[in-house]
């Protein structure tokens, strides 16, 4: 027993350490990303400017009744920058709204990045103050909110998210919510 | 010299460093001491989550700042040390928290060292006890005839043998 024992701790050591490197190889695997207490619960009540038009109102009640996904962004967020081009090409395959929510931002800036870079939202939530942001337990841009119909938080993605988490993750799960109605 | 001179390097940042937390923390007073004290405590409990090996008391960071804020303003409108904790959790879990609440989830993070320290105990008992068998182990006849033999040789040719 103990002479197999002198072979197999070590290997189960390296076996435990090259699980967690292997892990680490992931692209979209964020050691910061805090578990979300969100998830099963409601899009918290807000009611903020649109990014487009100051003087529109847009609350969490005119979400309702789609499933769509919540991007927070900025520009001053460099990783959003790295973000976006995926977001653009996500936007033209149609199969999801994408909402923005435009975090601490300054709205010329955003409205220049949204020309310059293309706009892959639906419409964009101007969270100036932070306020609904803090709400959504943000800590860092970017951050997805996958949303169903009844306007229940389903998934989050804290980090830029790749094509291949939208592929392998995201659109499916969106199929799914969609199905359940 | 070496060590005197970044010692004393040190001691300046120090000095330097210290009065600009305190600048960023005396924004906010209280009429009540016991209201200060609480907002104090409840902020030095707490994790930024930008930087998270930081409190939100220490942290420059620009969410930490609104979040002071923020909980600055429920303390002033009247909401009590638990109203804070409550809000925090519900939006950024227990990880915001330095004092990591007992539950289900977290037996491993509080007891794990414990069964560790178990695990490390049995198997260096083990292993004791067997290096006790071991050396206790009585000679067959044939080995002590060997041993015997090898005892009686005289000295010089054990030196021959080298």
């Amino acid at each position: 027993m103990s002479r197999y024992l002198r072979f197999l701790v070590p290997l189960a050591i390296f076996a435990v350490i090259a699980a967690f490197l292997f892990k680490g190889l992931d692209e979209d695997y964020n050691p910061r990303a805090i578990p979300s207490p969100l998830i099963g619960k409601q899009v918290p009540e807000f009611s903020l400017p649109l990014l487009e038009q100051p003087d529109t109102q847009i609350t969490n009640k005119d979400l309702l009744g789609k499933v769509y996904l919540l991007n927070v962004w900025a520009t001053w967020c460099v990783s959003c920058r790295a973000e976006h081009e995926t977001l653009v090409q996500l936007g033209r395959m149609n199969k999801v709204d994408i909402y923005g929510l435009n975090w601490k931002d300054e709205r010329v800036a955003a409205q220049a990045w949204l020309r310059q870079l293309g706009n892959p939202y639906a419409a964009n939530i101007f969270d100036n103050k932070g306020r609904t942001a803090i709400d959504l337990g943000v800590y860092g841009a970017p951050e997805t909110f996958l949303v169903d119909a009844q306007g229940i938080i389903r998934y989050k993605h804290a980090g830029p998210v790749s094509p291949d988490l939208i592929r392998d993750k995201i659109l499916p799960m969106v199929a799914e919510l969609r199905k359940k109605g | 010299m070496m060590f005197v001179r970044s010692f004393l390097l040190s001691l300046f940042f120090l000095v330097i460093a210290t009065p600009l937390q305190a600048a960023t923390l005396a924004e906010y007073t209280f009429e009540d001491p016991q209201k200060a004290a609480d907002f104090r405590e409840v902020i030095d409990e707490m994790r930024c989550l930008v930087c998270q090996n930081e409190s939100l008391a220490g942290s420059n960071a620009e969410l930490a700042v609104d979040l002071r804020n923020e909980i600055f303003d429920m303390m002033t409108a009247g909401q009590d040390k638990d109203d804070i904790i409550r809000f925090m959790v519900a939006r950024y879990g227990d990880f915001v928290l330095y004092d990591t609440p007992m539950k289900p989830s977290t037996y491993p993070l509080w007891f794990g060292p414990l069964v560790l320290l178990i695990i490390g105990a049995l198997v260096l008992i083990r292993a004791l006890r067997k290096k006790s068998v071991t050396q206790e182990t009585e000679l067959s006849n044939d080995e002590q005839q060997r041993l015997d033999t090898l005892l009686k040789q005289p000295s010089d040719s054990k030196d021959a043998q080298k």
